[in-house]
Protein backbone atom coordinates (compact mmCIF):
# COMPACT_ATOMS: atom_id res chain seq x y z
CA UNK A 1 0.00 0.00 0.00
CA UNK A 2 1.49 3.28 -1.10
CA UNK A 3 0.96 6.01 1.48
CA UNK A 4 2.93 9.12 0.56
CA UNK A 5 5.16 10.90 -1.89
CA UNK A 6 8.38 11.80 -0.15
CA UNK A 7 10.84 12.66 -2.93
CA UNK A 8 10.18 14.24 -6.29
CA UNK A 9 12.14 16.17 -8.92
CA UNK A 10 12.28 19.72 -10.12
CA UNK A 11 14.50 19.89 -13.18
CA UNK A 12 16.68 22.99 -12.94
CA UNK A 13 19.27 24.53 -15.23
CA UNK A 14 21.70 25.69 -12.53
CA UNK A 15 21.86 24.25 -9.03
CA UNK A 16 23.50 27.33 -7.41
CA UNK A 17 20.91 29.66 -8.81
CA UNK A 18 18.09 27.22 -7.96
CA UNK A 19 19.36 27.01 -4.37
CA UNK A 20 19.20 30.78 -4.10
CA UNK A 21 15.74 30.90 -5.63
CA UNK A 22 14.11 28.13 -3.59
CA UNK A 23 15.81 28.89 -0.26
CA UNK A 24 16.29 32.67 -0.28
CA UNK A 25 13.29 33.75 -2.32
CA UNK A 26 10.62 31.08 -1.79
CA UNK A 27 11.76 30.37 1.78
CA UNK A 28 12.11 26.60 1.37
CA UNK A 29 14.25 24.69 3.87
CA UNK A 30 17.51 23.17 2.68
CA UNK A 31 17.47 19.44 3.47
CA UNK A 32 20.60 18.03 1.83
CA UNK A 33 23.49 19.44 -0.11
CA UNK A 34 25.88 16.54 -0.48
CA UNK A 35 28.80 16.64 -2.91
CA UNK A 36 28.82 13.60 -5.17
CA UNK A 37 32.13 13.77 -6.93
CA UNK A 38 33.16 16.52 -9.32
CA UNK A 39 30.37 18.76 -10.72
CA UNK A 40 27.67 16.85 -8.97
CA UNK A 41 25.66 17.37 -5.83
CA UNK A 42 22.56 15.93 -4.23
CA UNK A 43 20.54 19.06 -3.50
CA UNK A 44 17.10 18.83 -1.91
CA UNK A 45 14.71 21.31 -0.30
CA UNK A 46 11.37 21.08 1.51
CA UNK A 47 8.42 23.43 1.78
CA UNK A 48 8.68 24.96 5.30
CA UNK A 49 5.63 23.18 6.72
CA UNK A 50 6.17 19.90 4.91
CA UNK A 51 9.46 18.38 6.00
CA UNK A 52 8.53 14.92 4.73
CA UNK A 53 8.47 16.05 1.09
CA UNK A 54 11.91 16.53 -0.45
CA UNK A 55 12.15 18.31 -3.77
CA UNK A 56 15.28 17.29 -5.62
CA UNK A 57 16.75 20.26 -7.49
CA UNK A 58 17.81 18.03 -10.31
CA UNK A 59 20.39 19.49 -12.70
CA UNK A 60 19.69 19.25 -16.41
CA UNK A 61 23.05 18.99 -18.12
CA UNK A 62 24.89 16.49 -20.23
CA UNK A 63 25.58 13.53 -17.95
CA UNK A 64 25.19 9.79 -17.66
CA UNK A 65 21.46 10.40 -17.32
CA UNK A 66 21.08 12.91 -20.11
CA UNK A 67 22.81 12.43 -23.44
CA UNK A 68 23.81 15.74 -25.03
CA UNK A 69 20.75 15.99 -27.26
CA UNK A 70 18.35 15.17 -24.43
CA UNK A 71 19.95 17.77 -22.16
CA UNK A 72 19.73 20.40 -24.88
CA UNK A 73 16.10 19.64 -25.71
CA UNK A 74 15.10 19.60 -22.06
CA UNK A 75 16.93 22.88 -21.43
CA UNK A 76 15.11 24.52 -24.32
CA UNK A 77 11.71 23.29 -23.14
CA UNK A 78 12.30 24.39 -19.55
CA UNK A 79 13.40 27.86 -20.73
CA UNK A 80 10.26 28.07 -22.84
CA UNK A 81 8.22 27.55 -19.68
CA UNK A 82 6.63 24.29 -20.86
CA UNK A 83 6.84 22.55 -17.50
CA UNK A 84 4.58 23.22 -14.57
CA UNK A 85 5.77 21.79 -11.26
CA UNK A 86 2.49 21.88 -9.36
CA UNK A 87 0.53 23.89 -6.87
CA UNK A 88 2.16 25.61 -3.89
CA UNK A 89 -0.17 26.65 -1.11
CA UNK A 90 0.04 29.60 1.25
CA UNK A 91 -2.02 31.13 4.04
CA UNK A 92 -2.60 34.46 2.40
CA UNK A 93 -2.15 34.67 -1.34
CA UNK A 94 -2.11 38.48 -1.52
CA UNK A 95 0.61 38.85 1.10
CA UNK A 96 2.62 36.01 -0.41
CA UNK A 97 2.29 37.57 -3.86
CA UNK A 98 3.48 40.97 -2.60
CA UNK A 99 6.41 39.42 -0.76
CA UNK A 100 7.62 37.25 -3.62
CA UNK A 101 7.23 40.12 -6.05
CA UNK A 102 9.29 42.33 -3.71
CA UNK A 103 11.98 39.63 -3.82
CA UNK A 104 12.05 39.70 -7.61
CA UNK A 105 10.04 36.56 -8.40
CA UNK A 106 8.56 36.74 -11.91
CA UNK A 107 4.78 36.35 -11.96
CA UNK A 108 2.93 35.26 -15.10
CA UNK A 109 -0.41 35.97 -13.46
CA UNK A 110 -1.20 38.07 -10.34
CA UNK A 111 -3.75 36.73 -7.85
CA UNK A 112 -6.88 36.25 -9.93
CA UNK A 113 -10.29 34.89 -9.05
CA UNK A 114 -10.98 31.67 -10.93
CA UNK A 115 -14.01 29.43 -10.60
CA UNK A 116 -12.05 27.18 -8.22
CA UNK A 117 -10.65 30.01 -6.13
CA UNK A 118 -7.87 32.59 -6.27
CA UNK A 119 -4.70 31.70 -8.13
CA UNK A 120 -1.42 33.32 -9.15
CA UNK A 121 1.26 31.85 -11.43
CA UNK A 122 4.98 32.41 -11.14
CA UNK A 123 8.18 31.05 -12.67
CA UNK A 124 11.27 29.71 -10.97
CA UNK A 125 14.74 30.84 -12.04
CA UNK A 126 14.91 28.12 -14.72
CA UNK A 127 11.50 28.75 -16.28
CA UNK A 128 9.39 26.09 -14.53
CA UNK A 129 6.03 27.49 -13.49
CA UNK A 130 4.09 27.03 -10.28
CA UNK A 131 0.54 27.79 -9.33
CA UNK A 132 0.22 29.66 -6.05
CA UNK A 133 -3.05 29.14 -4.22
CA UNK A 134 -4.50 29.66 -0.76
CA UNK A 135 -5.01 26.50 1.30
CA UNK A 136 -8.77 26.60 1.06
CA UNK A 137 -9.00 26.38 -2.75
CA UNK A 138 -10.66 23.15 -3.94
CA UNK A 139 -12.27 22.91 -0.50
CA UNK A 140 -9.02 21.82 1.06
CA UNK A 141 -9.13 22.17 4.77
CA UNK A 142 -7.64 25.44 5.85
CA UNK B 1 -3.41 43.97 -15.68
CA UNK B 2 -2.91 45.92 -12.51
CA UNK B 3 -3.12 43.65 -9.49
CA UNK B 4 -4.43 46.59 -7.49
CA UNK B 5 -7.67 46.18 -9.40
CA UNK B 6 -7.74 42.45 -8.78
CA UNK B 7 -7.97 42.53 -5.02
CA UNK B 8 -9.04 45.07 -2.50
CA UNK B 9 -6.78 46.89 -0.08
CA UNK B 10 -3.58 46.15 -1.93
CA UNK B 11 -1.88 49.04 -0.09
CA UNK B 12 -2.74 47.35 3.17
CA UNK B 13 -1.11 44.11 2.13
CA UNK B 14 1.96 45.95 0.91
CA UNK B 15 2.39 47.60 4.31
CA UNK B 16 2.00 44.33 6.22
CA UNK B 17 4.50 42.67 3.89
CA UNK B 18 6.90 45.62 4.32
CA UNK B 19 6.74 45.10 8.06
CA UNK B 20 7.45 41.40 7.68
CA UNK B 21 10.41 42.11 5.40
CA UNK B 22 11.59 44.72 7.93
CA UNK B 23 11.69 42.01 10.61
CA UNK B 24 13.48 39.64 8.20
CA UNK B 25 16.15 42.28 7.55
CA UNK B 26 16.54 43.68 11.09
CA UNK B 27 15.81 40.74 13.41
CA UNK B 28 19.33 41.03 14.86
CA UNK B 29 18.91 44.70 15.80
CA UNK B 30 17.15 46.07 18.84
CA UNK B 31 13.82 46.39 17.08
CA UNK B 32 10.56 46.38 18.96
CA UNK B 33 6.93 46.61 18.07
CA UNK B 34 7.03 50.39 17.79
CA UNK B 35 9.71 50.25 15.09
CA UNK B 36 7.75 47.59 13.31
CA UNK B 37 4.37 49.27 13.39
CA UNK B 38 6.03 52.58 12.46
CA UNK B 39 7.40 50.76 9.46
CA UNK B 40 3.88 49.76 8.47
CA UNK B 41 2.35 53.18 9.34
CA UNK B 42 -0.35 51.62 11.50
CA UNK B 43 -1.56 52.12 15.00
CA UNK B 44 0.03 49.41 17.10
CA UNK B 45 -3.07 47.37 17.91
CA UNK B 46 -4.57 47.49 14.46
CA UNK B 47 -1.22 46.45 13.07
CA UNK B 48 -0.83 43.46 15.43
CA UNK B 49 -4.26 42.21 14.49
CA UNK B 50 -3.67 42.51 10.73
CA UNK B 51 -0.22 40.95 10.95
CA UNK B 52 -1.60 38.00 12.86
CA UNK B 53 -4.41 37.52 10.36
CA UNK B 54 -1.91 37.33 7.52
CA UNK B 55 0.96 35.39 9.14
CA UNK B 56 -0.76 33.44 11.91
CA UNK B 57 1.66 34.96 14.47
CA UNK B 58 1.88 38.34 16.15
CA UNK B 59 4.87 40.45 15.03
CA UNK B 60 6.57 39.68 18.34
CA UNK B 61 6.04 35.93 17.95
CA UNK B 62 7.27 36.19 14.37
CA UNK B 63 10.40 38.10 15.45
CA UNK B 64 11.19 35.44 18.07
CA UNK B 65 10.64 32.63 15.57
CA UNK B 66 12.86 34.37 13.02
CA UNK B 67 15.65 34.82 15.56
CA UNK B 68 15.50 31.17 16.57
CA UNK B 69 15.51 30.04 12.91
CA UNK B 70 18.57 32.19 12.23
CA UNK B 71 20.24 30.86 15.38
CA UNK B 72 19.66 27.31 14.12
CA UNK B 73 21.31 28.27 10.87
CA UNK B 74 24.33 29.74 12.70
CA UNK B 75 24.64 26.64 14.87
CA UNK B 76 24.55 24.46 11.76
CA UNK B 77 27.38 26.54 10.36
CA UNK B 78 29.46 25.69 13.41
CA UNK B 79 29.04 28.82 15.56
CA UNK B 80 29.05 28.45 19.34
CA UNK B 81 25.79 28.72 21.24
CA UNK B 82 26.71 32.08 22.74
CA UNK B 83 27.81 33.48 19.36
CA UNK B 84 24.50 32.39 17.84
CA UNK B 85 22.59 33.91 20.76
CA UNK B 86 24.11 37.39 20.49
CA UNK B 87 24.31 37.37 16.68
CA UNK B 88 20.53 37.07 16.39
CA UNK B 89 19.79 39.87 18.83
CA UNK B 90 19.35 38.31 22.27
CA UNK B 91 20.74 40.11 25.31
CA UNK B 92 21.01 37.15 27.60
CA UNK B 93 22.15 33.61 27.07
CA UNK B 94 19.61 32.24 29.51
CA UNK B 95 16.60 33.78 27.78
CA UNK B 96 17.94 32.54 24.43
CA UNK B 97 18.55 29.04 25.74
CA UNK B 98 15.12 28.83 27.33
CA UNK B 99 13.34 30.02 24.21
CA UNK B 100 15.43 27.78 21.94
CA UNK B 101 14.58 24.72 23.96
CA UNK B 102 10.89 25.60 24.06
CA UNK B 103 10.64 26.24 20.34
CA UNK B 104 12.99 23.60 18.95
CA UNK B 105 12.41 20.88 21.53
CA UNK B 106 16.05 20.39 22.47
CA UNK B 107 18.84 22.53 23.91
CA UNK B 108 20.90 24.54 21.43
CA UNK B 109 24.08 22.58 22.17
CA UNK B 110 22.31 19.26 21.57
CA UNK B 111 20.82 20.59 18.35
CA UNK B 112 24.28 21.59 17.10
CA UNK B 113 25.85 18.27 18.11
CA UNK B 114 23.10 16.26 16.45
CA UNK B 115 23.39 18.24 13.24
CA UNK B 116 27.16 17.84 13.17
CA UNK B 117 26.83 14.12 13.68
CA UNK B 118 24.44 13.86 10.69
CA UNK B 119 26.84 15.91 8.58
CA UNK B 120 29.70 13.58 9.46
CA UNK B 121 27.57 10.60 8.46
CA UNK B 122 26.67 12.27 5.17
CA UNK B 123 30.31 12.93 4.41
CA UNK B 124 31.26 9.36 5.24
CA UNK B 125 28.41 7.51 3.56
CA UNK B 126 26.71 9.96 1.19
CA UNK B 127 24.89 7.21 -0.68
CA UNK B 128 23.05 6.24 2.48
CA UNK B 129 21.20 9.55 2.15
CA UNK B 130 20.30 9.35 -1.53
CA UNK B 131 17.55 7.10 -2.90
CA UNK B 132 19.23 4.27 -4.82
CA UNK B 133 17.47 4.96 -8.10
CA UNK B 134 18.90 8.48 -8.24
CA UNK B 135 22.39 7.35 -7.34
CA UNK B 136 22.26 4.66 -9.99
CA UNK B 137 20.97 6.95 -12.73
CA UNK B 138 23.60 9.55 -11.98
CA UNK B 139 26.32 6.94 -12.07
CA UNK B 140 27.30 7.70 -8.48
CA UNK B 141 27.23 4.04 -7.52
CA UNK B 142 30.07 3.39 -9.99
CA UNK B 143 32.30 5.85 -8.23
CA UNK B 144 34.46 3.77 -5.96
CA UNK B 145 35.03 6.73 -3.61
CA UNK B 146 31.51 6.31 -2.36
CA UNK B 147 31.58 2.59 -1.81
CA UNK B 148 33.90 2.30 1.14
CA UNK B 149 31.37 1.49 3.78
CA UNK B 150 28.25 0.14 2.17
CA UNK B 151 28.26 -2.13 -0.86
CA UNK B 152 25.23 -1.32 -3.00
CA UNK B 153 22.85 -4.13 -3.94
CA UNK B 154 24.04 -4.35 -7.55
CA UNK B 155 27.66 -4.50 -6.41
Amino acid sequence: MITKMTVTNIHVLDQDSAYDFYVNKLGFILVDDIPMGPDSRWLTVSPPDQPDLQLVLFPVKESKMFPKETAETLTRLIRQGIFGCGVLTCNDIFATYEELKAKGVEFIKPPTKEFYGTEALFKDDSGNFFSLQPLNNFNREA
Amino acid sequence: MNPAQEYPKVYLYRRIVQAKLFIDAHYADKIDLDNISDEAYFSKYHFIRLFKTVYGKTPHQYLKATRIEKAKQLLRQGNTVSDACFEVGFDSLSSFSGLFKRMVGQPASAYAAHYQQRQDQKAKTPLAFVPGCYAYQHGWTENSNFEETEPHPAG
